[in-house]
This record gives structure tokens, C-alpha cells and sequence, in this order.
């Protein structure tokens, strides 16, 4: 029965967001599509699957429920009766023309509505991923509380009060117009990336629990892509998602320790994901407007372009980042940036790059990792080994203190007598 | 005689497939292709990327106007094809039965190829 499960999956964002535009209301849209899966589990083994899928849970969710209300208020006469199926529904023309009204009624408002909601800007990042992972992807509770590492209890928690936020605030039912569905396309992605990151930064024992989260963006992200197809931001953030994705097999070690990007097997990266990545980014530049998300993944692409370390184009990497700087200027961005001046104009000019940023970044990993890196190149190793302590002091896996611990043995080793 | 196999299915469900269920399918897959070219009718065989790597150039006006996406937006999506030889349509049928069992949902459109130019392989073998 997988493929019920993968058909149930792959409708869900499509049947949710209709339901939820029908009903106005989240939890009896869920309940609705959560009906209709337990009779698709039933129907689909007997039938076969369905020409629509998501047209048949639309249609079979909103009946059931209606069903449940007439029965709770049956004074009250509804309309369209005469347009609801008796049975399991979902057959033959009543299906075909119910799938054409669905093309005409706006589904891609319907998802963006759905995935839209999730992201407030007054929920904080991580209660954004797990509504939306709970709404949008439909993992239970116990699914996302493993990939967060807190119990069932707290989660569901967590999410209901997500919930009810999302409530307070209104979800918005008219028709977007183009600045606010650009808006809502912004806010989306800012969400999948975080989501991606979640499973995509995550490791030593949680690199198991996590990946799936980053399967889940990339998902997300090309349904957003196929819904509004030349949207060069999204293009940008599945480029980008793709071409990090793609080195994730020769990320750790056995061990889980964190592999340097220079010294990963680059026979292990994901040849299809990094020619997908690359494809997009050629679409994305036709727009000709170089957005965060598509810098970003241009650098990737010069990393995932060179056949060994060496090869890496890092003036270009350079460049691309001095255009990140400017269009989106941050001091992690500026940290990034240093480390390929360090590449094209050496340590020391790389170190006068970030010094001003230490008081912005006093609580960032990276910054005294690689300020630790760039002092051991100019020799002054008490100062590294105090920023690499520093460094060990702010990680936030074992896998980032271990690989800073790698290099303060470095400095030991090297500093001993021989 | 020559047909063209064209693969047709959801790219959402597609996408949808774990790692392990995309190389469960490939796996399977592999021994039909395997069987069909030592029978010496297996010919070019492509996965296409998902359809939002896709660009279109309509060429009904002029200049001709460079569209992303696909060409047409169905339910179902171009995914791949084979080119296969076979003597009937009845042959090419049981050949493509075989093909779905490995690779179930979805459908193949069997078309007879009508010119044939194989070039030598280009130098990019895809991904």
C-alpha cells in the first residue's frame, strides 16, 4: 500500500488548500482531509487509484464533512446539494468535472495560501517548519517531534499554539494581487530554506532523523516552482537547495565528524541533482535579476563545477559574493565572502575582512572558527587557540565542536618539539 | 520496425518517492533493459529532469518567445523514453507490460518512429 501513501502525500498540499479555501477554517479542512484518506485507504485498493487524486480527497473530504455538519444541524438545508455525490464519490464525469473547476478556481493561490499561512512573521522560525510540516506535509506530530528532538507532548503543544495563532491572525481568503502573491512567495521561501537547513545542517546522530526535512524543502520548493514557473527566486532557492543537497553523501565522515568542503570525495556528489541545480540556474539568469537565493547558489555552482578542490574558481567566488554583500548585506555574508579572499588575496587581507565584524558576530561558531583558521596561516597560534576555544564554546553540534577540536591538535602537533 | 516509448506520470508523485524507492524502481527497471538490449532492440533511453527545469521556445511568433516550464501543463508529465525495435505492436506492447511492471502507475505512449538519425554520442552523457 506505498503508493497509496506516496498518492496521499503528493495530493495533500493541492487537496488542504482547497479544503481550507472551501471551509475557512484549518482544523475542519484537516479534519475533512483526513476523512477522505481513511476512505481512500479503504476505496483506492478496491478501485484502483483515481485519475485525480486530489480532485477525488477534495471532493470526498468536503462531503463527509458536510456530511458530519448536516447531520449535527440538520434544520439548517444547504446549498449545492444537488453538485454532492451520495457514496464514495469521486467517480467518473462527476470527478473529470470537478477536477476542470479546480484548474479554473486558482489552485496555485489555494497551495500558496496553505504554505503562506504557516510563516507569520511573529512565529518564531522552528513553530513556522513544524506547522508547516505538520500541515503542508501532514507528518504526525511524532514524526516532527523526533526530527526536533523534544517529546510528542511538547510538540503537539507547540503546534497548537501555532495554530492558534495563525487563527488570531486571519488566514487571507481573497484573491492575491501580484505585489501580495510576491510577498507570499518571499515569505515561503524564506521558510523551505529554513526547513532545509534544519535537515541539511544537522549532524552527527541527528544527520538520520533530520534528512528528511531537507527532502521535504526540495519537495516543496519544485511544487512551488511547477505552480509559478518563472519565478527566478524560486528557481534561485531550488537551485540552491539542489546544489547543497547534492554534497550531503560526502558531508560526514563514518564517524559523523563534519568533512571540509575542500577535502570532500567529490565522486560522492549527486550527479543528477547537481546537473537539475546547475539547469536552473542557467533559467534563473535569463531574468536578469540576480536575487539572494540565485547568488548563492551560483557559488555553489562554481564549487559543484570544479572537478577537484584546487580547480575552484575563488575569484569568481569573489565576485559573486561582493554582489551577495551588496544586494543583501549581512556580517555571516561578509564572513563567507573572506573566506575566498583568503583564497584569491590571503590570509591577511581575509583577516582584516572580518575584524570589524567581531562585535556583531562576539556569539557566531564560524566566526572564531574561521578566524582561527586564518591566524594559524599567519603563524600567530596563541591567538588561534583562543578563538578556536571560543569557537568550541558556541557549537551547536558535537559535530562542529569535534572538527574545531581537529584543528587546536593540529596546532598542538605542530607546536611540539620534534 | 522502431517505436518511441514515452514515459508518462505524475511528476508530483515521482518526486514524491524516497531514495530508496527511486533505486528500488531503477534496479527493476535495469534487468528489462538489460534483457532488451541483449536481444539487440534496445536503443537510446533518457530520463528527463523535472519539468521545472524545463524552458519552451514558441515558435508561432516572431521573434520566437522563450517560456519556463513545460510545454503544455498536464496531469500527467513527459518523464522519459526509450527507443525500441520491434517487429509488431504487439511485440512493443509486451515490452512496454514489462516496463510497467517494474515501473507501475502512470501510462506509455507507444509511437512508431518515422526518421531516425543516431549522431555519435555527444560528449555530455548527462548526469
Amino acid at each position: 500500500m506505498a503508493w497509496i501513501n506516496t498518492a496521499l502525500t503528493a495530493a495533500r498540499p493541492q487537496a488542504m488548500g482547497a479544503l481550507l479555501r472551501y471551509f475557512r477554517d484549518l482544523d475542519t479542512a484537516e479534519e475533512a482531509f483526513q476523512e477522505a484518506s481513511l476512505r481512500a485507504l479503504k476505496a483506492w485498493p478496491r478501485n484502483g487509484p483515481p485519475r485525480d487524486p486530489a480532485a477525488w480527497l477534495i471532493f470526498v473530504g468536503r462531503n463527509a464533512t458536510l456530511d458530519t455538519v448536516r447531520r449535527l444541524a440538520r434544520q439548517q438545508p444547504l446549498p449545492d446539494e444537488d453538485t454532492l455525490a451520495d457514496g464514495d464519490g469521486g467517480e467518473g464525469d462527476t470527478e473529470a468535472e470537478l477536477a476542470e473547476r479546480l484548474d479554473g478556481a486558482g489552485y496555485r493561490d489555494d497551495i500558496l495560501r496553505l504554505l503562506f499561512i504557516c510563516c507569520p512573521p511573529d512565529l518564531p522560525a522552528t513553530q513556522q517548519i513544524a506547522v508547516a510540516l505538520r500541515i503542508v506535509s501532514g507528518l504526525s506530530v511524532a514524526e516532527i517531534a523526533r526530527a526536533f528532538l523534544v517529546s510528542d507532548s511538547a510538540m503537539e503543544q507547540r503546534i497548537t499554539r501555532a495554530k492558534a495563532r495563525i487563527t488570531r491572525s486571519g488566514v487571507p481568503f481573497e484573491t492575491p494581487g501580484a505585489p501580495e502573491r510576491a510577498a507570499r512567495l518571499g515569505a515561503v521561501a524564506a521558510m523551505l530554506y529554513l526547513l532545509f537547513n534544519e535537515g541539511y545542517s544537522a549532524g552527527g546522530d541527528t544527520t538520520e532523523r533530520r534528512a528528511p526535512l531537507a527532502h521535504e524543502a526540495i519537495r516543496l520548493a519544485r511544487l512551488l516552482l511547477r505552480l509559478f514557473p518563472s519565478e527566478p527566486e524560486i528557481m534561485g532557492l531550488l537551485a540552491l537547495m539542489l546544489l547543497q543537497q547534492a554534497r550531503s553523501a560526502a558531508r560526514f565522515d563514518g564517524e559523523g565528524n563534519l568533512v571540509l568542503l575542500e577535502d570532500q570525495d567529490r565522486g560522492r556528489w549527486n550527479a543528477p541533482m547537481i546537473a537539475e541545480g546547475l539547469a536552473l540556474i542557467d533559467k534563473a539568469m535569463r531574468h536578469g535579476q540576480p536575487t539572494p537565493y540565485l547568488v548563492q547558489a551560483a557559488i555553489s555552482a562554481l564549487h559543484a563545477r570544479a572537478a577537484t578542490a584546487a580547480e575552484t574558481d575563488w575569484t569568481q567566488i569573489d565576485l559573486l559574493y561582493a554582489t551577495l554583500e551588496h544586494i543583501q548585506p549581512s556580517p555571516v555574508v561578509t564572513l563567507n565572502r573572506s573566506v575566498a579572499t583568503a583564497k584569491v588575496r590571503g590570509p591577511a587581507a581575509a583577516l582584516a575582512m572580518i575584524e570589524p565584524l567581531g562585535e556583531r558576530l562576539a556569539g557566531y561558531f564560524h566566526f572564531f572558527g574561521v578566524k582561527g583558521a586564518y591566524l594559524t596561516q599567519l603563524g600567530r597560534t596563541a591567538e588561534a587557540r583562543v578563538a578556536f576555544d571560543r569557537a568550541i564554546a558556541l557549537a551547536h553540534t558535537p559535530a562542529e565542536a569535534a572538527h574545531i577540536r581537529q584543528h587546536l591538535d593540529r596546532l598542538v602537533r605542530d607546536a611540539a618539539p620534534t | 520496425m522502431l517505436y518511441a516509448i514515452l514515459c508518462y506520470h505524475r511528476e508530483d508523485v515521482v518526486g514524491s518517492w524516497t531514495k530508496e524507492e527511486d533505486d528500488a524502481v531503477m534496479a527493476k527497471l535495469s534487468v528489462v533493459h538489460e534483457k532488451l538490449a541483449r536481444e539487440g532492440r534496445l536503443g537510446p533511453v533518457a530520463r528527463l529532469l523535472p519539468t521545472t527545469a524545463a524552458t519552451t521556445l514558441r515558435k508561432d511568433s516572431d521573434p520566437p518567445l522563450v517560456i519556463d516550464g513545460p510545454f503544455a501543463e498536464t496531469k500527467e508529465q513527459l518523464l522519459g523514453f526509450y527507443l525500441v525495435e520491434g517487429e509488431t505492436l504487439e511485440q512493443i506492447l509486451d515490452t512496454a507490460r514489462e516496463l510497467g511492471r517494474a515501473n507501475p502507475g502512470g501510462s506509455y505512449e507507444i509511437r512508431p518512429v518515422g526518421l531516425y538519425h543516431p549522431a555519435p554520442a555527444p560528449v555530455s552523457t548527462g548526469a
